[in-house]
């Protein structure tokens, strides 16, 4: 199955609602860079509401296509890191240093905003 | 032995299997949200070790009870190539897979008790329990 992506503007929107397996974590990360280069977005805000655990793989491809999406000249916010799923990735030992996050969708939609100067 | 529910890791999706399964028994036994994200994620590491190190193994889930405790153990097993340094794999950082993996260290501190088996050769088994508060 497919992650759908919705372009807003100049930003690109997701939101995963159901548990990643491996096949779709990759497909999705070629998927974003693919629309990244069609749209020219120059800010995602990807939303992990619906998602209940992170495991090492899932979080290595986030981390992965977040900074694939930097090297294309895109600023990604990840929104919606559950309570759960905060205090799991921290005990695994995975603090996913170095990337933006905010509480909600709302609130990372502002984030790029004042990153990208608009 | 009460219950035993197994998943053969043969494939990635027996991944996602595992950690439904896992998923879906700690919610039976009334973990917590936050329990139930320790365990899916401690069988989602530990069945990707397999898939990833071994080829092909099982991981079990049983119901423990111990001195009026009840928890959920995890057998992770396989006859893979085993592990050649267990006190290397359990510090943070260490990998032989360029990363895949958040490595032994993690499941351990997402769990309460953990337990490895190793022979060169012939294989690993991982048992680890986590306990109801």
């Amino acid at each position: 199955m497919r992650i759908p992506i919705l372009k807003l503007y100049d930003y690109l929107l997701v939101s995963i609602q159901w548990e990643l397996d491996d096949a779709t974590a990759l497909g999705f990360q070629e998927d974003l860079l693919q629309k990244i280069h069609d749209t020219s977005a120059n800010g995602v805000v990807i939303d992990l509401t619906s998602i209940d655990f992170i495991d090492s793989f899932i979080a290595k491809v986030l981390g992965d296509v977040l900074s694939m999406s930097k090297l294309m000249g895109a600023k990604v916010v990840i929104t919606g890191i559950q309570p759960a799923v905060a205090i799991t990735l921290i005990e695994l030992g995975i603090s996913l240093e170095g990337v933006m996050t905010a509480l909600d969708l709302e609130k990372g939609l502002e984030k790029l905003q004042q990153e990208l100067g608009e | 032995m009460e219950f035993q529910s197994c998943v053969k890791i043969i494939n990635e999706w027996d991944i996602v299997a595992a950690r439904q399964l896992g998923r879906n028994v700690a919610k039976e036994l009334g973990f917590g949200t936050v329990d139930q994200a320790r365990i899916t994620t401690a069988i989602s590491e530990l069945a990707r070790n397999i898939y990833l190190y071994a080829g092909r193994g099982s991981v079990c889930i049983e119901k423990e009870y111990e001195h009026g405790k009840s928890g959920m153990k995890i057998i992770a097993s396989d006859e893979g190539p085993g592990i050649q340094d267990i006190r290397k794999v359990m510090e943070d950082g260490y990998t032989t897979s360029g990363g895949l993996g958040a490595g032994l260290p993690g499941v351990k501190r997402l769990m309460d008790e953990f337990d490895i088996d190793s022979f060169p050769s012939k294989g690993t088994t991982i048992t680890t329990i986590k306990w109801l508060r």
